[in-house]
């Protein structure tokens, strides 16, 4: 090597600390940033609280009180403002003290308008899922998919992906799509898998769980 | 390719009585209706529009005292054999190993029109424009069925959304067998003249099993081997001669 060409050498170290200063911000959007981005959050209408109506509280209501079936078999999901007003009947005499109540009287029973829920297990139109099936034919419990929510006291924060519109409770809270617990994610890997665990890999056929 | 053996299972089936068939049509309307088909600005272009139970006319082409009219209504014939399934390079059409229903994942399909061009009967339409709902008409639409987007190949898949529906229904009832007329794809419940009928070819109890026996039975183009599960019944020769697609001469 000649002078000259040492003369405009760089030295190596510059160029290693751009790379890796790149690398780690790239990294920090990629997966800090951008997931915060991804997700509005919003939160339900209304706060309810699951555990003061369910069986352990003093309203003391069963499960299927609220998520029933119907006689075809059809689950009936979140019930609808009729279902409240068998019980939240009259606002003079409000079952509790609770501010929440209050909003449920004024804003929702008394014009006997439906509670515009936020529903955190929304699948895809294309997703075929029978409640009765798993419930009362697999015998699988609803905290199995939905988490714990018997036991809530305040609804989770609903966080919608701003490109699909969908759930973050659909792709699961870790980005990386790693769950610790079952009810963690919700996607077609997670109804496979499970049906691959419990021996029902005919169930992975595609006209199963699609219409 | 490895034939897949399915020895359990159901295996769903139609026999279309062709002397009972006047080709009024209804089965076709229902059929549209129960699965959400989209209608088309222009719906006369029959190069693009969607029947997924289209109704064919044949006539023997004789002069008019000996003339004779025979209607041929042509769901997806649902191949035992399907010739659509291994061209897909999506893996967006499958027999089902459970119902043996050839099944098709709007959301899978990338729009290649491969199936389409594998299909012998037709039966296989693909969506050119955005689906469009005349105003109000949208109110009728199922929820039991996925509608389709533009560039997706959609086809008849014997009302499945049916079969979940009575299977939700036995279920609640505590069965996990299906009673023979619990469930029925919409056009078979439509026909004025009952001149389709539909039930389990595994079961030999059931009424399809048995007509299926009758020496009037056919199947269309049976010679490639597609093993269709809709059969067809015809007393008159021409008919079942035609539906082989014989050459002329070919069939003795």
């Amino acid at each position: 090597m000649d002078a000259d060409s040492k003369k405009f050498s760089r030295p190596k170290i510059d160029g290693w600390i751009f790379f890796l200063v790149g690398l780690i911000a790239a990294l920090i959007v990629g997966w800090i940033v951008f997931p915060l981005v991804l997700y509005s959050e919003k939160s339900q209408p209304l706060s309810f609280s699951h555990s003061s109506h369910g069986p352990e509280s003093d309203a003391g209501l069963e499960c299927e009180e609220c998520h029933f079936f119907y006689k075809d078999g059809t689950f009936s999901g979140i019930p609808g403002i009729r279902k409240c007003m068998d019980c939240h009947e009259d606002p003079e005499s409000p079952l509790s003290e609770d501010p929440e109540e209050v909003k449920l009287f004024t804003d929702y029973v008394g014009p006997e308008k439906e509670i515009p829920w936020l529903i955190y297990s929304r699948q895809p139109d294309c997703v075929y899922f029978p409640h009765i099936a798993h419930v009362k034919m697999a015998n699988i419990e609803c905290k199995v998919c939905h988490g714990d929510f018997a036991t809530r006291k305040t609804p989770p924060i609903y966080k919608v992906n701003r490109l699909t519109r969908y759930s973050i409770d659909i792709w699961g809270r870790n980005i990386a799509g790693y769950k610790k617990n079952t009810w963690d994610k919700m996607k077609m890997d997670d109804c496979a898998d499970c049906h691959k665990r419990k021996g029902k890999e005919n169930n992975n056929a595609c006209f199963v769980c699609h219409k | 390719m490895k034939k897949e053996k399915y020895t359990k299972g159901n295996k769903y089936g139609m026999v279309i009585d062709l002397d009972k068939c006047i080709g009024c049509g209804i089965c076709t309307i229902a059929c549209a209706s129960e699965n959400n088909v989209s209608v088309l600005y222009d719906e006369s272009d029959k190069t693009r529009n969607i029947t997924w139970l289209q109704i064919y006319m044949v006539t023997n082409g004789k002069e008019f005292p000996e003339t004779e009219v025979v209607y041929i209504p042509r769901p997806c014939m649902q191949c035992d054999n399907p010739p659509c399934v291994p061209v897909c390079p999506a893996t967006a059409t499958r027999k089902d190993p459970n119902t043996r229903i050839v099944s098709q994942i709007y959301t899978r399909c990338i729009g290649c029109r491969y199936c389409m061009a594998a299909c012998p009967y037709h039966a296989r339409y693909f969506n050119w424009f955005d689906p469009l709902f005349p105003e109000g008409m949208d109110r009728y639409l199922s929820p039991e069925v996925s509608p389709r987007m533009r560039g997706v190949v959609e086809k008849c898949t014997f009302c499945h959304h049916r079969l979940m529906r009575a299977k939700a229904k036995a279920y609640a009832e505590g069965r996990r067998d299906l009673k023979e007329d619990e469930y029925i794809p919409a056009c078979v419940q439509a026909c004025p003249t009952k001149a389709i009928t539909f039930g389990d070819l595994n079961k030999p109890k059931h009424k399809v099993s048995k007509l299926i026996k009758s020496p009037y039975a056919f199947r269309l183009l049976e010679r490639l081997n597609t093993e269709p599960k809709v059969y067809y019944m015809s007393t008159k020769n021409w008919v079942r001669r035609m539906a082989d697609n014989y050459l002329e001469g070919e069939f003795k």
